[in-house]
């Protein structure tokens, strides 16, 4: 007996359904059957129009009613989307479960489209429409595991691939090498240290165990101070996780002593006030933070000292 | 044209299984000092090297090595991202054209660096050498693929034990080799990837070697014993491991044959070949008509030391350092690129 | 005696942010079977392969010379693979044309190229190695420096960089492979856009390109055959410094001075500015091209602004410089260097086109890469030499 209820209005309602048992059996004709179990095999076909154009899907007439011929062509697989409406939020009767689109595709060969269903991948409820979603898409069906003779037989369509997504990982342990060790041994202790070369006398700091003019290796190890001077920099307008925010500079910082300049960060200043030729002081991090890495050097900041003159510089830039 | 080419000198490290904690310039810099003391030279015309950027895990990883060879004044300078028995091509073409008489050829490499903690090793890292559509989304591993090829030569007829020679010769030849590793004699019947036992794969070596080309009378200023080029040539074969027969390698025939190896190879009286693999010694045996006459790795080859970038130059250095001993007249290097021999380089020098 | 080498032969790919209508072997053999059409040849009648690129982080195909034998006709040939840095493709040329000129082969086939869309050419060049002690920048980061000592050094006005940055990219609508065309582009455009790393803005930067160049070289025997007219090469050189030491010059690097000279010793040329037609220099950076200037010989130091800013190096100018566009209107990193030094060619050749300098007969092609320590040059002429 149907359940009755007073509904929200007051009004008198009960659920019903309609639902033929084990549903409708429909005969289908010779060409929609020729299609359809063509489908069944995996194979998209047309047919031939008495002027000559390919009907796709087969139909027995063509728009205007005239008859088709009775041959038959193979279309496709690949074809091309026409018009399409993208469905961010689909509902229960649709045949995706997650945003999909509806496309008038035409095979290759075809003269005629048909509507069928687009999968552009798995997207959260409510995606906005793939910029790969466009007229001239190329695409192919996703033909289901099971068929058995209807146009659901095509699950959808898919676009074809004209890419692959290729990782590449490899792993590596990196050994600093001998001079890159004690030069951040020496870090690791608040000590700037470098080398100076047996052949032309210059200090390199940090030292690289030999000299590259000479090509001789070097071992005279040298402490400069942590102070020095901007030779030249940049004020780099592009983020870098390294530094404090942008703009930022980076410079070559000679420090008192060395003949050849490091590349730092130089803070502690607005940008557009920094000089070629300012005297800086390395600002560390604090002592117990301090590591066998080059961070514990945060950036360069000025000394108040007054600027090197351009003249004396001009040899290290 | 200038003809008269010759390895006049040629220094290699004490290679090493683990990263010894040098860096790479540090690795070099004494083999490049030990080839500018043996020739006396601190300037050459020409520079040449091979290394590979992966195996430092950074672009550019040839820039830092520039510093172990005191380019200053500036130097004429190239690179190839190869072995640097490719570098040695080169620079060999290069001294032909007679304007300069000397260059300097290096190669080194740290594969030790190349590992992870899921176990990833250098076998890993050559999968990206691969086809990028159809061979390397499979992930197949350098020893994985040398099997394939190990496969295909023993189905022409030839035994496991063969191979297994090879590996027991090799790594005894290598405790014999200061440079090289010393490593036991393969034992045990477990795989790696079948039919390669442990044994027949070549062990994770960091190493560099420098070699110093002459031209004519140059050559004979700095050497006693020149090992004079008479023949030199490279060729690769396809990519795809289908429209290849693995089980032979025209490739190295050819090179071979175009560096003037003759039918049968009598003449040679030592061949170092770049045999990662011990089948592959077997199958560039063949190729190159080397009988049981010719001492082949007296080194101990790759299979004793593979210092990768570096291991085909020492091919070179180490037959040519026969003729500096006066102990052969005539020997036969050998260098490979690529997967499962792709691309074989065939050098051939004489004493006269 | 070296023998001698031509081009006979030169083909590029369109120059655009992604190809992504092609695989790397497709993008490549774009460029290799333009070239070998020039040159009336096919895969068969080449000798040997060279290729170049820049690291192969860009991609993720390491030596990919293994993947391209096939795709380049390479079964049966050498094939080499040439690193060099920014200046790889020049000194992938270079390597070429010695096989030739040392007698080796007849015909060589040369491809440089890049498909950094892959990946992103920023992270490729900056992969934050750990233990490093160095802040480590971009390009532009790394180069702004130099260009500000320059600026000290020669107290030239600041509108320089943005002269050359309209120059070249006007010359590039006149080329149907540049990457960039900016129709209307003008100073103040150029100076309405970003500070990048000061002083460079962001339309006084190359883009990043994907795309290929190649050129078949031929023996004097070989070249007899050419369909089109061979461009002769002159004089090549490579020079490498190392990158940082004490007193090294960043403005005016001496590796860049003593390439210069050794390439224009061998083409017999003492005054590069008159007897040169034009140039096709690796200007990445707008302000490169006035220290280039210097660098080259084309006016004494301090002057190279000057030369800019009078207009010599436009198209009309008497030394134009980067009629093709140069390296700031397409830069597929690998490529460039070949490009530049294709360019030159065609230039002698009678062959550019729409940006033909007319008349040449003389022209220089220049690349460099890594912090300006490499450097790799040649001068190619109609004549044979």
């Amino acid at each position: 007996m149907p359940r009755s209820d007073e509904g929200e209005q007051g009004l008198l309602t009960a659920a019903h359904s309609l639902e033929f048992p084990g549903g409708y059996t429909r005969s289908v004709g010779p060409v929609i059957g020729r299609f359809l179990t063509e489908l069944r095999d995996g194979r998209l076909v047309g047919v031939r129009t008495a002027a000559g154009s390919v009907l796709f899907p087969p139909a027995e007439y063509d728009a205007d009613g005239e008859a088709v011929t009775e041959e038959f062509v193979d279309v496709g697989p690949e074809g091309v989307v026409g018009a399409y409406a993208w469905v961010p939020r689909p509902r229960p009767s649709h045949p995706l479960d997650r945003p999909f689109a509806w496309a008038l595709i035409t095979p290759d060969g075809a003269g005629t489209a048909m509507l069928h269903v687009l999968d552009l991948g798995v997207l959260d409820a409510g995606a906005k429409p793939p910029r790969a979603l466009r007229a001239g898409l190329r695409v192919r069906p996703k033909w289901r595991a099971e068929r058995t003779g209807t146009i659901n037989d095509i699950e959808c369509f898919r676009p074809v691939v004209t890419t692959i997504n290729a990782p590449v990982h490899a792993d590596y342990r990196l050994s600093a090498g001998q001079a890159l060790t004690r030069f951040l041994s020496g870090i690791a202790e608040g000590r700037i240290l470098g080398h100076r070369c047996g052949v032309c006398g210059k200090v390199y700091v940090p030292m690289k165990g030999l000299c590259p003019v000479d090509g001789v290796p070097t071992t005279e190890e040298v402490e400069v101070p942590d102070t020095g001077t901007v030779t030249t920099y940049a004020v780099n307008n592009i983020p870098d996780p390294r530094a404090p925010g942008v703009p930022f500079v980076s410079a070559y910082v000679l420090l008192d002593g060395a003949d050849i300049a490091m590349l730092a960060l130089v803070a502690g200043i607005p940008a557009d006030q920094v000089r070629m030729g300012m005297r800086v002081r390395a600002v560390w991090r604090p002592r117990e933070e301090w590591d066998q890495n080059m961070a514990n050097i945060k950036w360069f900041a000025p000394t108040g000292e007054d600027d090197v003159p351009y003249d004396d510089l001009r040899d290290h830039l | 044209m200038n003809t008269d080419i010759a390895v006049v000198a040629f220094a290699q490290t004490e290679h090493t299984g683990e990263d010894s904690g040098l860096s790479e310039v540090e690795l070099l810099a004494p083999v490049i000092t030990g080839v500018k003391r043996r020739t006396g030279l601190t300037r050459f015309g020409f520079t040449c090297s091979g290394s590979l950027d992966y195996l430092a895990g950074a672009p550019f990883s040839f820039v830092s090595a520039l510093d172990a060879v005191g380019a200053w004044p500036p130097i004429s300078e190239s690179h190839v991202e190869m072995d640097a028995a490719w570098a040695l091509y080169e620079a060999w073409a290069r001294l032909r054209h007679g304007d300069i008489d000397t260059a300097l050829v290096y190669g080194f490499g740290k594969p030790s660096q190349v590992r992870g903690d899921g176990g990833s090793e250098l076998r890993e890292l050559m999968t990206l050498r691969l086809d990028p559509y159809y061979l390397a989304p499979l992930g197949p591993d350098q020893v994985s693929l040398a099997a394939l090829q190990a496969r295909a030569y023993l189905d022409q007829g030839h035994k496991e034990d063969d191979l297994r020679a090879v590996a027991a010769r090799s790594r005894a030849a290598g405790r014999a080799n200061p440079f090289a590793l010393d490593l036991p004699d393969p034992e045990g019947d477990e795989y790696e990837v079948a039919p390669l036992r442990p044994g027949d794969c070549p062990p994770v070596t960091d190493g560099a070697a420098a070699i110093v080309l002459a031209t004519g009378d140059k050559a004979r200023e700095l050497c006693e014993r020149p090992a004079w080029i008479s023949g030199i040539d490279h060729r690769t074969e396809a990519h795809s491991l289908g429209a290849r027969d693995l089980a032979r390698s025209e490739s190295a025939a050819l090179a071979g044959e175009r560096a003037g190896v003759r039918d049968g190879a009598g003449d040679i009286e030592v061949a170092e070949l770049h045999a990662q693999f011990s089948h592959e010694e077997l199958i560039l045996r063949e190729a190159l008509g080397l009988g049981d006459d010719v001492r082949v790795n007296p080194s101990g080859g790759p299979l004793a030391a593979d210092p990768v970038m570096a291991t085909g130059l020492i091919r070179i250095g180490e037959a040519a350092s026969w003729i500096h001993r006066g102990e052969a007249s005539r020997v036969l290097a050998h260098a490979a690129s690529g997967p499962c021999l792709q691309a074989n380089l065939i050098c051939v020098m004489s004493h006269g | 005696m070296a023998e001698a080498c031509a081009v006979i032969g030169v083909g590029q790919t369109r120059y655009r942010s992604r190809r992504d209508d092609v695989s790397i072997a497709g993008l490549v053999r774009e460029a290799a079977l333009r070239a070998l059409d020039d040159a009336g040849l096919t895969f068969k009648d080449i000798d040997a392969v060279v290729i170049g690129k820049a690291p192969d982080l860009f991609e993720g195909v390491m030596m990919p010379e293994s993947y391209l034998a096939d795709a380049l006709g390479a079964r049966g040939k050498p094939m080499t693979r040439v690193h060099t840095a920014g200046s790889v493709g020049g000194s992938t040329a270079l390597v070429a044309a010695s096989l030739v000129q040392g007698g080796v082969h007849d015909r060589v086939l040369v491809v440089a190229w890049e498909k950094q869309s892959e990946s992103n050419a920023t992270w490729a060049l900056s992969t934050h190695p750990p233990l490093t002690p160095s802040l480590v920048v971009g390009a532009g980061g790394y180069f702004a420096p130099h260009i500000r000592a320059y600026m000290a050094r020669t107290g030239c006005p600041d509108h320089i960089g943005t002269i050359v940055a309209v120059k070249d990219r006007r010359n590039a609508l006149k080329n149907p492979y540049a990457h960039l065309r900016i129709e209307g582009i003008s100073r103040e455009m150029v100076e309405a856009t970003p500070m990048l790393w000061e002083p460079i803005r962001y339309l006084e930067t190359c883009p990043s390109s994907d795309g290929a160049a190649a050129m078949v070289l031929a023996s004097p025997s070989a070249a007899r055959g050419a369909p089109n007219p061979p461009a002769w090469v002159h004089g090549g050189a490579m020079r490498s410094e190392p990158i940082f030491f004490a007193g090294r010059d960043t403005v005016n690097p001496r590796a860049g001075r003593d390439c210069a000279a050794d390439v224009y010793r061998q083409a017999g040329i003492t005054d590069p500015r008159r007897e040169l037609d034009c140039a096709e220099v690796y200007v990445p950076f707008s302000w490169y091209e006035p220290m280039w200037l210097e660098n080259l010989g084309f006016c004494a130091e301090g002057e190279g602004w000057k030369l800019t800013e009078s207009g010599a190096t436009a198209l009309d100018g008497d030394i134009p410089w980067n009629a093709s566009g140069g390296v700031l209107s397409s830069n597929p990193i690998g490529a460039s260097g070949l490009i530049r030094f294709a360019e030159a060619a065609q230039q002698v050749r009678g062959l550019a086109g729409e940006h033909q300098v007319e008349g040449a007969r003389r022209a220089l092609g220049h690349a460099y890469g890594g912090g300006a320590q490499f450097y790799a040059m040649w001068v190619v002429g109609s004549e044979r030499p």
